[in-house]
């Protein structure tokens, strides 16, 4: 039997591991009333890695062409063996990842956990967050069936809409004029190359940047001396596996009781299905879109509202920034209250786009 | 010129107009009109340029009701199209507006033909294979002696006023070619024309036929097609009687007017027992089982021997009663075989199930129903099975898939509820580690 101490000193002197290992070890997580939205990071990383996972699976059998893919998708859910477990679970996982991101992004955004010194960390994490929807965007396009395929043509077509840049970034996001199986490979590309590459980067930096400042304790309790402290490993993180393990199930249960459709293969000159929806972490937007006017003043209404997205998109990345300590009462309330209206908008918005 | 005034020259140097100059003078001038009103008349009574200054359209335009409606109906007609007047059929001088003149018999005028004359009228022109090159060389030119080959014809030439002539179906002044939708003849119409005389009861009586065909007719499978379908290809009364020389086909040769669309069932019937069988009994080809006009879509019961089944109506314990039954089994089973695929793939989808290969799989099976169905008319009950072999195979395999992708999704939920158990079972573990590294019971966190 191997001595534990014994192989951790074996590789600390081959990987100078020492340092991490002190820094994990001392790593502690405050507890208090509002400490269960500390899972929520750690949850989203654990869907992501489930992602990895599923997806390079999923890559052992996908061919990325308009003549090849849908079949390939095909084959894998009813030939090989777990296959549909596999990309029921990717599928169904990454909805959840969207999920959990949500959670904990606004989690952090109430707790005002971007104060000074973490606006880098917020940074990051909003990064991390259009990096997820572009996963998303692309990951959607690659099993070549009708909804994909129009869910894309509209979607890059409303890119399309911005002032200057957006018909270049159309055709980029395109590969052309049209959607075809260019895009496709052009999607594949992001999806298992250049996205992975840019959030190895992010989420290795947002993680750091996390240890490096320890958790953030909400204004209100900062102050409290009696404030409790839980040991990151081995506590917290065992109760963070009771989490992942407990998602895990939930995949499974989601997988088989609800498989993930595989649609009809698409056909790019058949008509748009009628009430072609995005997957609903875009669904708030594209209703918002379809209830503003073709005209407001003198400005389409469509670029208008994209217009506005992005410059919603550039305010909360930059919150950190607007909403610098000393934090007064009054602004506090003010960004609590924006904070509130956009998690109402976004959930009325996306019911609204379910139920019309 | 000498500008000068003659009276201004001396008496000796006027010069004198003869008497003689001025007559002639004169004769040229009305000479010259004469000639131009005459080339005139002459250009504006040649009819055939001239429709609009035709005399019978412009005194029949003045008068009233049926006098007038020919005016009105020619407006649509091919004829007019084409360059022709009423001059043209009727003869006479469109020149001239005094209705003796214009009615002149000299001018070659006929007036309205009676209804033996009809057919000859008509042909004066549509028999005349030079003429008609001229206005449309790909026209037939044998209508009047099909016509006299038809029941109409033949009853006409015994004096018989009351049968349909070219007028009846083709209208008289309104006639419009056969490919306007507006017509009388136009596929979608030609039942109705032929209703006109055909389902009227008064109309027909003492022919000894019936007058419900129209009726029938639009019960008919044909009908659907043609009228619901707008499939111009679906046959209408002539397809099938003919167009002028239009008879009932004889009952030994109705196989082949089917035949014209259904070849390889009339292929199969010709080869078959029944073909001299029927002879002898004198029973029409196809209709004996399908039905002349009121043909409807067959159904696998008219088949076999079970109620409802025609074979039975001639076959009783004989080899025709034998293969009846076979056929008829071979066909059910199959039927059902594809039905219950069908089914069971349905439900597979709609719990989930991925089985879009195994739907589109059972098209073979359906396919082969098809031929069997077919395959039927040669009355040979090894053929037909021959068919339904390799189709029983495909709907077997289908059901089969539907049935595996049923075990597949128990086989699913089982391992589901199997690592549910181990994954709680997990969790459980870890949770209980956490109580135990920290010495203290659970709380909810």
């Amino acid at each position: 039997m191997i001595n534990k101490d014994a192989l951790l000193q074996w590789f600390d002197e081959r990987l100078g591991l020492e340092p991490i290992i002190a820094v994990a070890r001392k790593k502690e997580v405050p507890l208090h009333r509002h400490s269960v939205w500390y899972y929520f990071g750690g949850m989203t990383l654990f869907l992501f890695s489930v992602q990895v996972v599923t997806g390079i699976l999923l890559l052992l059998y996908y061919r990325p062409s308009a003549d090849n893919a849908f079949e390939s998708v095909q084959f894998m859910i009813t030939e090989v063996q777990f296959g549909w477990l596999i990309r029921s679970v990717h599928s169904w996982s990454a909805n959840l990842l969207i999920l959990a991101l949500f959670i904990h992004m606004f989690s952090v955004y109430f707790m005002s956990a971007y104060r000074a010194p973490r606006e880098a960390t917020w940074v990051t994490g909003v990064m991390l967050l259009f990096i997820s929807i572009g996963f998303g965007f692309s990951g959607y396009l690659l099993p070549w069936n009708e909804l994909a395929f129009f869910a894309t043509k509209v979607g890059t077509e409303i890119a399309g809409v911005v002032p200057l840049v957006g018909r270049p970034m159309l055709r980029f996001l395109r590969g052309g004029d049209d959607v075809t199986g260019a895009t496709l490979t052009r999607f594949f590309g992001f999806h298992v190359a250049v996205l992975p590459a840019i959030s190895t980067v992010l989420i290795g930096l947002h993680i750091w940047l996390v240890q490096a400042h320890g958790m953030s304790v909400p204004p209100g309790i900062e102050g409290e001396k009696s404030a409790a402290k839980m040991k990151f490993i081995p506590n917290f993180l065992l109760r963070d596996l009771i989490g992942w393990i407990l998602a895990v199930g939930v995949l499974a249960a989601l997988a088989a009781i609800f498989p993930w459709e595989l649609g009809t293969k698409a056909d790019a000159f058949a008509p748009a299905p009628a009430g072609i929806k995005p997957e609903w972490y875009f669904l708030f937007m594209f209703q918002t879109l379809k209830y503003l006017p073709a005209k407001i003043f003198v400005f389409d209404g469509e670029v208008l509202g994209i217009l506005a997205f992005g410059a919603g998109a550039a305010f909360w990345m930059l919150v950190p920034f607007l909403n610098r300590a000393p934090v007064h009462a009054r602004r506090k309330l003010v960004f609590n209250t924006i904070g509130i209206f956009v998690v109402l908008f976004i959930a009325i918005m996306t019911v609204v786009g379910f139920l019309t | 010129m000498d500008r000068r005034n003659t009276t201004d020259l001396p008496i000796q140097k006027r010069k004198t107009v003869s008497f003689v100059d001025y007559r002639l003078r004169a004769f040229i001038v009305v000479g010259a009109v004469s000639l131009v009103a005459a080339f005139g008349f002459l250009a504006f009574s040649r009819g055939s340029n001239a429709q609009g200054s035709s005399s019978c359209i412009g005194c029949h335009s003045g008068l009233e009701g049926a006098l007038s409606d020919p005016v009105k109906s020619f407006e649509h007609d091919i004829h007019k199209a084409k360059g022709l007047s009423c001059n043209d059929c009727h003869g006479g001088n469109p020149a001239a507006f005094d209705k003796a003149a214009a009615k002149d018999r000299m001018w070659g005028y006929v007036g309205r033909p009676t209804e033996e004359q009809i057919p000859a009228f008509c042909g004066k022109c549509h028999s005349d294979a030079e003429l008609m090159k001229k206005f449309n060389p790909s026209l037939r030119v044998d209508q009047v002696i099909e016509y006299f080959t038809s029941i109409h014809g033949s009853r006409l030439r015994r004096g018989d006023k009351n049968v349909a002539t070219c007028v009846s179906c083709h209208g008289v002044h309104g006639i419009r070619a056969p490919s306007d939708p507006l017509s009388s003849v136009y596929p979608l119409n030609v039942a109705e024309t032929c209703a006109k005389c055909h389902a009227n009861a008064e109309h027909m009586a003492g022919y000894g036929i019936p007058h419900d065909q129209f009726d029938k007719y639009k019960s008919s499978v044909h009908a659907k097609a043609l009228y619901e379908k707008h499939d111009l290809s679906a046959p209408t009364c002539n397809d099938c009687h003919g167009n002028h020389g239009a008879v009932p086909p004889g009952l030994a040769s109705v196989g082949n007017v089917c035949g014209q669309c259904h070849a390889r069932q009339a292929e199969l019937f010709q080869k078959s027992p029944h073909k001299t069988a029927f002879e002898k009994i004198n029973a029409g080809e196809c209709l004996t089982c399908h039905g002349n006009h009121a043909i409807l879509a067959p159904t696998d019961k008219m088949i076999g021997v079970g109620s409802g089944s025609i074979c039975i109506s001639c076959h009783n314990n004989d080899a025709g009663f034998a293969a009846a039954a076979r056929i008829g089994k071979g066909l059910g089973e199959l039927q059902a075989s594809i039905d219950g695929a069908k089914d069971i793939l349905e439900r597979a989808e709609r719990s989930g199930m991925e089985v879009s290969r195994p739907k589109f799989e059972i098209a073979d099976a359906v396919d082969g129903l098809t031929q069997a169905r077919v395959l039927l008319h040669s009355s040979n009950a090894d053929e037909v099975e021959k068919a339904l072999g390799p189709a029983m195979e495909v709907a077997a395999k289908s059901h089969a898939a539907g049935t595996a992708a049923f075990e597949e999704l128990s086989f699913r939920r089982a391992g589901l509820a199997v690592s549910l158990v181990f994954i709680l079972l997990l969790a459980l573990l870890v949770y209980l580690k956490v109580r135990q590294i920290e010495h203290r019971p659970p709380f909810a966190l």
